[in-house]
């Protein structure tokens, strides 16, 4: 593959593409345990390693396997790595294992992987596959970790609590308190609040892409200095 | 000898945005004295402060998105948002929580969505309830009324905004909440026991809805809303609550005219669900959101984990006005049966 196309997979999966804010993929663990940076850098990885994990094996088997029988294929894929993810956080982050709970067996049902699984990695050889998987991974995974230091800000006015269930003891004073709160602003903590901020991410995100926009076409209808083709009605500055 | 050129229609029209929002604030008048008569001036202050908050934030608002500030300042909208969202604010809530409640009702109630005219929901009920559920315990401290305990006076109560120790915090149960907290009276027993629920709707609640059901019929009579959506509001709480009497026994619901005449009922039918922007657009839409709202805020008042419930449903009906539009259209002269 040439590297445009690598630089397309990238631009894809971290803005154009984003499973979050444009493909609006695996909104159930993007809603629920974004309370927390740490909970949310916590299932950020655990996607990550999954997306690629699986977007490989499915490009390794796919000439192998049928299409009439691919999704139930991918489908073990996806679950034979997110065993072993689930099995590797018991082992090394226990508390934060048990903290996200169902969500983290739920990544099988996240409909982003098996939508890279059967969009992309079974029509495209390894490298390509891995490196899909990677930069999509990265592209949801930023996203929770956005709205984790959001909703985290907003509601407790601190940011990276707890980070030692993910780093060990050494991480326990990266708290950052940033501001003092009285009351905790609840709202921003419980599930109404991940749906607020995502709905204005994706505000703020399309905002950005208009504006890019405009300046775009004002810039390819801006007459070139000293063209006399161009027909101009207003003043040229 | 020349001619005007003036196209019909040629008397000036009464619907300007902010000739009708001059009406609906004039008609809050009674209500907010009424309030004032009862708690304090506690409500009188919140609105004061939050007017002052919401004109800062709409004029800074405008102008980032590029706006003329005092064009949308003067329309007076912003005024009847904070207005309405004070009104349903506790007395004596500190700065900070109308500050909060007023920035989330003109940003994320309004602003996000584009400005006025856009929004889906209704901007007081937003910050109401972003309010409600982040601060359960500032939003439930309702004052006791006049001739229960010592009413603040004017100065006190603004110093209280930003030195909540000035005023001791007095809080009293609303008669919505010793409802909700009854358990094992007969519904007369409980209101001839609690001195707070004497009359139908409880001291000073009774004269609250009536002062907001005067200010609502003033807007009715002139013009400003249909009678569609607070009258079928009214008749389906009142048919519910009948539903739930269940004889004035100790599982008794509330008899319908306590439901009529205590917490925001008034205020909400008559200046809460007739905006414009947020409700059903036909009469009979009108109608069916109306009725629906009654039927929401009975079964969380009966049923529900909060006292009151005016936001929530005003705020889940906001959810399916274009759905009930979508189903209401009317006929278009001359055709048969509208595209649906």
């Amino acid at each position: 593959m040439s590297s445009t196309s690598y630089r397309q997979l990238t631009v894809n999966g971290l803005w154009k593409n984003n499973p979050a804010l444009v493909q609006l993929l695996g909104l159930c663990p993007l809603l629920a345990v974004t309370a927390s940076t740490v909970n949310a850098l916590g299932l950020a990885a655990a996607t990550l390693f999954v997306l690629v994990v699986s977007n490989a094996s499915v490009s390794v088997i796919r000439s192998v396997v049928s299409d009439t029988i691919r999704l139930p294929v991918f489908v073990m894929i996806i679950a034979a790595a997110v065993t072993a993810t689930e099995l590797l956080m018991q082992a090394y982050s226990y508390e934060l294992y048990q903290i996200l709970g169902i969500f983290l067996p739920l990544i099988t049902t996240n409909c982003i992987i098996l939508g890279r699984a059967d969009a992309f990695a079974r029509k495209n050889p390894l490298p390509a596959a891995i490196y899909d998987g990677f930069m999509m991974g990265i592209g949801f995974g930023a996203v929770l970790v956005l709205l984790g230091i959001i909703r985290e800000l907003l509601g407790t006015g601190a940011l990276f609590a707890d980070m030692q269930l993910l780093f060990g003891a050494g991480a326990e004073s990266w708290r950052l308190q940033v501001f003092a709160v009285d009351y905790p602003f609840l709202v921003a903590i419980l599930p109404p609040g991940a749906f607020l901020v995502t709905g204005c991410l994706i505000a703020l995100k399309n905002q950005i892409d208009r504006s890019a926009e405009q300046r775009a076409q004002l810039k390819a209808e801006a007459p070139v200095a000293g063209s006399k083709r161009v027909r101009v009605t207003g003043t040229v500055s | 000898m020349s001619l005007l050129k003036v196209t019909s229609p040629h008397a000036a029209g009464q619907n300007r945005v902010a000739l009708v929002m001059r009406d609906v604030l004039f008609a809050t008048v009674p209500g907010v004295l009424v309030l004032t008569g009862y708690f304090g001036p506690g409500t009188l202050v919140n609105i004061v402060f939050g007017g002052l908050i919401a004109v800062a934030c709409e004029y800074a608002v405008t102008r980032w998105r590029g706006r003329d500030p005092m064009l949308a300042i003067s329309d007076l909208s912003i005024l009847v948002t904070s207005t309405l969202l004070c009104i349903a604010l506790p007395p004596y809530a500190p700065w900070w929580l109308i500050t909060i409640g007023v920035l989330t009702a003109v940003l994320l109630g309004k602003h996000v969505f584009g400005g006025l005219g856009y929004n889906p929901f209704n901007p007081a009920m937003v910050g109401y309830v972003v309010l409600l559920i982040s601060f359960p315990v500032q939003m439930s401290a309702w004052a006791p009324p006049r001739g229960l305990a010592e009413v603040p006076g004017l100065s006190e109560t603004f110093l209280h905004l930003f030195a909540p120790e000035t005023i001791d915090a007095v809080t009293a149960a609303t008669p919505l909440d010793l409802l909700r907290q009854n358990t094992g009276l007969l519904f007369d027993d409980l209101m001839s026991t609690s001195p707070e629920l004497s009359g139908w709707g409880g001291i000073g609640w009774f004269e609250v809805n009536l002062a907001f059901l005067i200010g609502g019929l003033w807007l009715l009579y002139r013009r400003i809303f249909t009678w569609h959506a607070p009258v079928a509001m009214i008749m389906a709480l009142a048919i519910c609550a009948l539903m739930g009497y269940d004889g004035g026994s100790s599982e008794s619901g509330g008899s319908p005219l306590f439901h009529l005449f205590s917490g925001a009922t008034m205020f909400a039918a008559f200046f809460i669900i007739t905006d414009p922007v947020s409700s059903a657009v036909s009469n009979k839409g009108r109608l069916i959101f109306g009725a629906l709202i009654g039927v929401v805020i009975y079964l969380i008042r009966a049923l529900g984990n909060y006292p009151d419930a005016v936001a929530f449903a005003v705020l889940i009906l906001n959810f399916c006005a274009p759905f009930i539009d979508h189903y209401t259209q009317p006929r278009v002269y001359g055709t048969g049966r509208p595209a649906s």
